[in-house]
């Protein structure tokens, strides 16, 4: 076992599930930063409200990769709302655990996937409360500038 | 197919070392302090040992003290120059900026200790040169420690010419050679320095033991206190089978040695030529100033851990300087002192060679590479950046 990952954080690795790009998505949620080496790139396909397709990209280690395809797999076809109740535990939990140096992974995908809702809501005139995405982009990871 | 290709990171015993180790588990398991047969017999091979390993260094038997691994033999070169020039009221040390944390951690230890310490620059290859160590030796250092040849991207430093400033301007000067030994040529008498440190089992020696030489009349406190063991400078009963090892594949790291570094020199030199095509990739460390069996290669818009466990599973074991695989933050000190981005830094992979290594080996990798990197490139935002700035 791989730096401590679990079976299922290999097999999301390895076999990542929505992964590529999306045309003419209708939210796009990009968060992290290249220096401290996650990137993680959500994008959505609304229909009446409900999540219908979902794709990432990731640049990041094999927590990065696997955490955004469970938060993917945990979201496609579920309601937007629901989307937005998705935490970084239920990502965790998915994937039967993280070691504990990686959980900033899962903080990431839950953000991507709030960033790429809020980025339909502008997109598309949606009136949301602020508070749901508060805290959004800042950075939890300690990053002094060169 | 399985190729190791992180012997850096430790190589794999050898069969003739091991051989020489097993008697004394359970024939020879006398302590050497012991004055009965048993006991002898162990000293005598204690000696024997350390003879082997003077010879295979070109240093005397005397100069020769056994460790329980190349950072320990650092920490003690490091800790008994400083206090041996602090006694003197000497209290400034040199090193650079891509030594081994062996070295670096002691030092920044030796900082909130009241010394003060200078960390050298490397040029983008590496380099520290004789000049640069001319430049910052001071009236009040105590010592200069630069490592023969980096563990990372395996650039080999000037280490004779930085060993002939201390000598002029009378500064004790170390080295850490645990990458080099058995590697490069080596011979302590024309070295001139004062102490070098080695581990062995970066030349298919067993782990668990070092050797810190250091050249006679240079003095050396203890960082173990209790028995007599090593002349009072090293307390703890020997790890016989260790040393015993460690003789045995030193020897046989030195008599292969001019077989074995031209053919890793000749294969690590086709792997570099057969990555170098990949875009956006680059070459880190000298080009020519290298270890025979180091190749070190930063991938762009793609993270060392993923690229490492990909391989994993393509049977081919490396190593990269991500944080993710160094443990923090930050990917690895060497590779920022090189000079490369962050973002850069995260995608680098180390492949070290050992005499175990073959061309097919090589051509695993060189077959296996190229389309992790392009499937890694394939899902990362970063890439799409940094192709979509090309365009």
């Amino acid at each position: 076992m791989a730096m401590g990952y679990s079976d299922a954080v290999m097999d999301h690795f390895i076999n990542p599930r929505n992964v590529g790009k999306m045309d003419n998505a209708d939210g796009v949620g990009e968060v992290g930063n290249a220096r401290c080496g996650d990137i993680m790139k959500i994008y959505l396909r609304v229909e009446e409200g409900v999540i219908t397709d979902v794709k990432f990209n990731t640049f990041g280690c094999a927590s990065a990769i696997a955490t955004s395809s469970m938060a993917t797999e945990l979201i496609k076809g579920k309601p937007i709302a629901d989307a937005l109740k998705l935490t970084n535990q239920a990502v965790v939990d998915a994937l039967d655990g993280l070691p504990s140096v990686k959980i900033h992974c899962s903080v990431l995908a839950e953000e991507a996937i709030k960033a790429a809702v809020k980025d339909y809501y502008d997109r598309h005139g949606v009136e949301y409360d602020a508070e749901l995405f508060a805290g959004l982009g800042e950075e939890h990871e300690e990053a002094p500038e060169e | 197919m399985k190729v190791y290709a992180d012997n850096a990171a430790t190589t794999r015993c050898g069969e003739s070392a091991l051989k020489a180790m097993l008697p004394f588990f359970r024939e020879d398991f006398g302590n050497p302090s012991s004055l009965h047969a048993y006991g002898q017999s162990a000293a005598t091979a204690l000696q024997k040992a350390r003879e082997s390993v003077a010879r295979s260094l070109g240093a005397l038997p005397q100069e020769i003290y056994f460790t329980g691994s190349g950072s320990e033999a650092d920490n003690q070169a490091i800790r008994s120059a400083a206090f041996n020039g602090a006694k003197k009221g000497k209290k400034h040390l040199i090193t650079c900026a891509i030594e081994h944390h062996a070295v670096l951690h002691t030092l920044n230890q030796l900082a909130r200790e009241g010394f003060e310490v200078t960390v050298l620059p490397v040029d983008e290859y590496g380099i520290v040169t004789p000049e640069q160590v001319a430049e910052a030796i001071r009236e009040d250092t105590a010592l200069v420690t630069i490592m023969t040849a980096n563990n990372e991207v395996g650039t080999i430093e000037p280490i004779s010419e930085i060993a002939r400033v201390c000598k002029d301007k009378r500064v004790t000067f170390h080295t850490d050679a645990v990458q080099a030994i058995g590697h490069i040529p080596m011979d302590v008498k024309t070295l001139g320095a004062d102490m070098l440190s080695l581990s062995g089992h970066k030349f298919h020696g067993p782990k668990g033991v070092g050797v810190l030489w250091a050249r006679r009349g240079v003095p050396l406190q203890s960082l173990i206190n209790g028995g007599a063991q090593e002349r009072m400078r090293r307390a703890g009963t020997e790890n016989i089978p260790g040393i015993v090892g460690l003789a045995v594949a030193l020897e046989e790291a030195v008599a292969e040695l001019n077989e074995v570094a031209p053919r890793l020199s000749a294969l690590r030199d086709k792997l570099i030529r057969g990555l170098e095509p990949i875009e956006l990739s680059r070459l880190n460390g000298h080009p020519t100033k290298r270890l025979p069996g180091n190749v070190n290669f930063c991938f762009e818009g793609i993270e060392g851990e993923s690229l490492l466990l990909l391989l994993d599973q393509k049977g081919v074991c490396a190593s990269s300087g991500s944080a993710c695989t160094s443990g923090s933050l930050d990917p690895s000190h060497v590779l920022l002192a090189l000079g490369l981005p962050h973002a850069i830094a995260h995608g680098s992979l180390r492949l070290s060679f050992s005499r175990e290594t073959t061309e097919a080996d090589v051509e695993h990798i060189l077959s296996v590479v190229p389309p992790i990197v392009e499937y890694l490139r394939n899902i990362s935002p970063v890439w799409e950046e940094i192709t979509k700035a090309q365009a």
